[in-house]
């Protein structure tokens, strides 16, 4: 009740929740890690000249011809798969939130403007976005993947496809409401201009929700991104993101070599656990009927 | 009523034609399917008479029609990779990710739903929070990697359940099952558990948010004040008001279960639907896409009319209003 | 005689972030068999927090702290969950403020009705519907046992708060509290309810406390009146007694504040400034800071001290030859 600014007085209730303090902590981490990659990763796992075949498929500790240790083992090129993950984790933030800011971007830009506009043009799009909400974002982007060819441009065209509508429908839902209230009929009563109601009146009143939605789409993305390039329709085989090496790590658990596919998953979804946790943390703190 | 089905069946024509449309559009106009119909060094003419033989000389627009016209016929033609009739084909493997959706789902909500009811009545006690970060484990580890991890433990390291497979079927209705008998049901053990996963933490999350907020209100606070015991409350009064969003969401999730199918059954070669998408779209199966596509379009269709008309069983309030 | 309820010194306290919040602080009195009485006050007074109080049915972080409730010389305060929904709604009964929050919109009239039997005994679908019917008719529903099978959302409000009524005089209870029954009705309505509420005690016997901010509501049903202020009771006495010569300013403030009261063509009367939060009462009397009698003794908190004529109020400088 003391603190001043609205940030302020979310974080200390935030706070309070040592779990999602801890996630927090987590992601800022992990996200810092991500960018140190080239830094600290004992190898550059992109780079074939560096890998030695012989040193394929080494358990945890091994150490290798090149003469440092292996902590959590390699894959089957004989990539260190520490550096793999350094690296994986790099390519899924990035692609993460790329793909979820443009869907962002675009879903909130579409579900205002219907708000806004309303009538036959908010009937129309909203019936679009209800149509692709009810139809499984992992078809939708299996299918993209598959017809638009890998490559990091294409997949994130597919998770954009997969992702905006949610972020449509969360702004149409809060726009709406705020636009119906007093205050921006007034504001659309004076000469300002349209797009300067929506940007300045409508927009920051939406951003509890989207926020919410936000986090949660990021982590989405993520185990999305996993999941196709897990299915082979991702990243190309040259740049590894988590879910490949998952992927090749597969056809040698079967016989016992765990590591190639465990470890690649425990720090996706430690990634993504994170995520999540700072999410509902958010969620249940912006949700007005638990408030007492 | 029938003012009201009739309307909702229109408006499903409308969206299976505006699918039909984007489907048409998204497989057959990205790229060129002649490429992949024919050997890159057949000679020109073998080229051109392979384009007329498929339409693909006509604009997009009659070519449309036709395979419109194809699909009201109930030919969605042959697959190139098995090189047999479509429907067949598909129709072939639908029991298999039926009856594992069906499991899955259904365990999920049985299991997820008295948890959740748990976890929402007394949201502080030491196994709501298990059953929270259960669910948000199952919310956020991703499918495919617990699959490889339930194969690993229970195939793999325990040898206790197969790792593949649909095992032994039995014959229901000129359909072969593996629900009926136990060494099916030890095939599907590991993929519904799979497959379930995401459910369970979804009806627990929904069932927890809803107690919470019903144990507030003041329907709660009467039926306390006639002295109805805790039990009955969370029996009679939480669980029937909860159950509209939980209906719902067990029909959304039966069809975008069927979906995530494609990952659990490629992990586990369960030969479903799932696992054949995902073959035809490695291998640029184009009819088969197509016809996957439309066939889940429909599916989608259908469960959201029988949502909507399990709402109307549900909530009174919906019926009188509708009637009226 | 022993009285049918006796509360002394009941304390119910919330635990929040800025410390205890003191809802009701040292509430003493008790009613007869078949008595009504009036409890009136401002909202955040604590007038419904002690009527929860009586029933034990305080959430979390609301706890009953000191002070005892005996219904016919038996302590309430501290009895098992169990020992104490065999007296809710068998010994004492409650109706809530509005009817289509504490109905279960998706369950029908009958079915609420036999939960609320069924809490006390098991009876059979016949029994129940043949209870229920009548007790219906009783409060004024015609058509009643047709009227079972319908939901609350078919019924006006005010026929919906004499279902809610009618549940908690199922169990014919020695006591109801009614928690500002008629607040959300008509006022059209209010009036009716409140005739055949007065009507339906005295047929039943049942002795009742009505709980408004309503004084006008109140003292047509009730034959005593407690007014409280900031979590205490400040005066007691009959009714007709109160209305003309209240002894405590808060009650005279608040009568001469009714619309009924004003002369024509002049202002309404205001009581100057407003009530003060819980956190921060000031030190004494809690209306001192708004009182024009109040002295330097105010500071310390008055007695209830006995005005004569059955009446008591909490002051040093009380109104109408009540000399301190």
């Amino acid at each position: 009740m003391t603190d001043s600014t609205p940030l302020a007085r979310f974080w200390s209730e935030f706070r309070t929740n040592k779990v999602a303090v801890c996630a927090l902590f987590v992601v800022i981490a992990i996200v810092l890690i991500a960018l140190a990659a080239p830094l600290i990763a004992p190898q550059n796992p992109y780079d074939l000249g560096t890998l030695v075949l012989m040193d394929a498929r080494r358990p945890p500790g091994f150490v290798g011809t090149k003469g440092f240790t292996h902590w959590l083992g390699t894959d089957a090129q004989g990539r260190d798969l520490l550096s793999a993950i350094l690296y994986g984790l790099r390519i899924s933030i990035q692609i993460g939130i790329i793909a979820g800011g443009i869907a962002f971007a675009l879903g909130v830009t579409l579900g205002t403007f219907a708000a806004y506009f309303g009538g036959r043009i908010e009937a129309l799009i909203m019936r679009i976005i209800d149509l692709q909400l009810s139809f499984p974002a992992i078809l939708l982007a299996l299918v993209l993947a598959a017809l638009l060819g890998q490559g990091k441009g294409p997949l994130i065209a597919a998770l954009v496809t997969a992702q905006y509508a949610y972020f449509a429908r969360t702004a149409h839902g809060a726009a709406s409401s705020e636009r119906s209230k007093e205050y921006v009929e007034a504001a659309l009563s004076t000469p300002l201009a349209p797009t300067r109601v929506v940007f300045r009146h409508i927009l920051p009143n939406c951003l509890p929700p989207l926020i919410v939605v936000a986090t949660v789409q990021i982590a989405n993305s993520i185990a999305l991104e996993a999941t196709l390039s897990f299915l082979g329709l991702g990243l190309p085989v040259s740049e590894p993101s988590l879910g490949m090496l998952i992927s090749n790590g597969f056809q040698y658990m079967l016989s016992g070599r765990y590591w190639i596919s465990i470890y690649p998953g425990v720090a996706l979804i430690i990634l993504i656990v994170a995520i999540n946790l700072v999410g509902d943390q958010i969620r249940d703190q912006l949700n007005p009927r638990l408030r007492r | 009523m029938l003012g009201f089905m009739i309307q909702r069946l229109l408006q499903a024509l409308v969206v299976m034609l505006v699918i039909s449309a984007l489907v048409f559009v998204g497989v057959y106009a990205v790229g060129n399917p002649i490429d992949v119909l024919i050997s890159p060094d057949a000679t020109q003419q073998i080229r051109e008479a392979a384009i007329k033989a498929y339409g693909l000389d006509q604009p997009l627009w009659k070519q449309y029609i036709d395979f419109l016209g194809r699909l009201i016929q109930g030919d969605f033609g042959r697959s190139f990779l098995y090189n047999m009739p479509v429907l067949d084909l598909i129709g072939s493997r639908i029991p298999a990710t039926l009856e594992l959706t069906l499991v899955a789902v259904l365990g999920a909500t049985l299991l997820g739903v008295p948890l959740g009811m748990y976890a929402g009545y007394r949201p502080d006690s030491i196994a709501s929070r298990l059953i929270m970060t259960l669910s948000i484990f199952g919310f956020s580890v991703p499918t495919f990697w617990i699959g490889l991890v339930l194969i690993f433990t229970f195939a793999v390291q325990l040898g206790w359940l197969p790792a593949g497979n649909r095992g032994e079927t039995a014959t229901l209705f000129g359909v072969e099952w593996s629900f009926l008998t136990a060494n099916g049901w030890k095939h599907m053990l590991l993929p519904a558990l799979n497959l379930s996963l995401f459910k369970f933490a979804m009806m627990v999350r929904l069932a927890r948010a809803g107690t919470r907020e019903i144990m507030l209100t003041d329907t709660v606070r009467f039926a306390r004040a006639a002295g109805e015991s805790e039990f009955t409350i969370l029996r009679r009064h939480v669980l029937r008001l909860i159950s509209i969003p939980i209906v719902t969401v067990f029909g959304l999730e039966f069809g975008s279960t069927m979906a995530f199918a494609v990952v659990t059954e490629t992990i586990f070669s369960w030969p479903g639907v799932g696992k054949l998408i995902i073959d035809s779209i490695s291998s640029l199966d184009r009819p088969v896409m197509v016809a996957y596509l439309m066939l889940v379009a429909f599916f989608f269709i259908v469960i959201n009319l029988l949502v909507d008309l399990s709402y109307a069983a549900l909530d009174p309030r919906l019926r009188t209003r509708r009637a009226a | 005689m022993i009285p049918l309820l006796e509360v002394t010194d009941l304390a119910t306290h919330f635990a929040t972030r800025n410390g205890a919040l003191k809802a009701v602080d040292g509430v003493s009195f008790s009613i007869a068999e078949g008595e009504i009485i009036g409890l009136v006050g401002e909202s955040g007074s604590g007038k419904s927090v002690t009527g929860f109080s009586i029933l034990g049915l305080i959430d979390p972080p609301g706890r009953i702290v000191g002070g005892s409730v005996k219904l016919k010389g038996r302590e309430l305060v501290g009895l098992s969950a169990r020992e104490l929904r065999a007296i809710r709604g068998r010994e004492i009964a409650m109706v809530f403020q509005d009817p289509s929050a504490t109905l279960n919109p998706v369950l029908t009239i009958g079915t609420q009705m036999r939960l609320a039997l069924e809490a006390h005994g098991s009876v059979s679908e016949s029994e129940a519907r043949a209870r229920s019917a009548e007790v219906l008719e009783r409060v004024g529903i015609p058509d009643a046992a047709r009227r079972l099978d319908a939901h609350p959302h078919q019924f006006s409000g005010g026929m919906r708060q004499r279902v809610a009524i009618a549940i908690a005089l199922l169990n014919r209870p020695k006591l109801i509290i009614c928690d500002e029954p008629t607040t959300a009705l008509d006022v059209s309505i209010q009036a009716q309810i409140l005739t055949e509420m007065r009507d339906l005690a005295r047929e039943f016997g049942t002795a009742m406390i009505w709980i408004s901010h309503d004084l006008a509501t109140v003292s047509s049903i009730a034959s005593r009146l407690l007014v409280m202020y900031a979590g205490r009771i400040i005066e007691e006495g009959p009714v007709a007694n109160v209305l003309r010569q209240p002894q405590h300013p808060y009650t005279a403030g608040l009568l001469a504040s009714l619309p009924a009261n004003a002369e024509r063509g002049m202002d309404l009367v205001q009581i100057p400034g407003s009530t003060p939060s819980l956190f921060d009462l000031p030190p004494g009397c809690a209306f001192q800071p708004r009182c024009d009698r109040r002295s330097p003794a105010c500071v310390v908190m008055p007695e209830l001290t006995s005005g004569g004529l059955g009446r008591r109020r909490r002051c040093h400088h009380p109104l109408n030859g009540g000399s301190a």
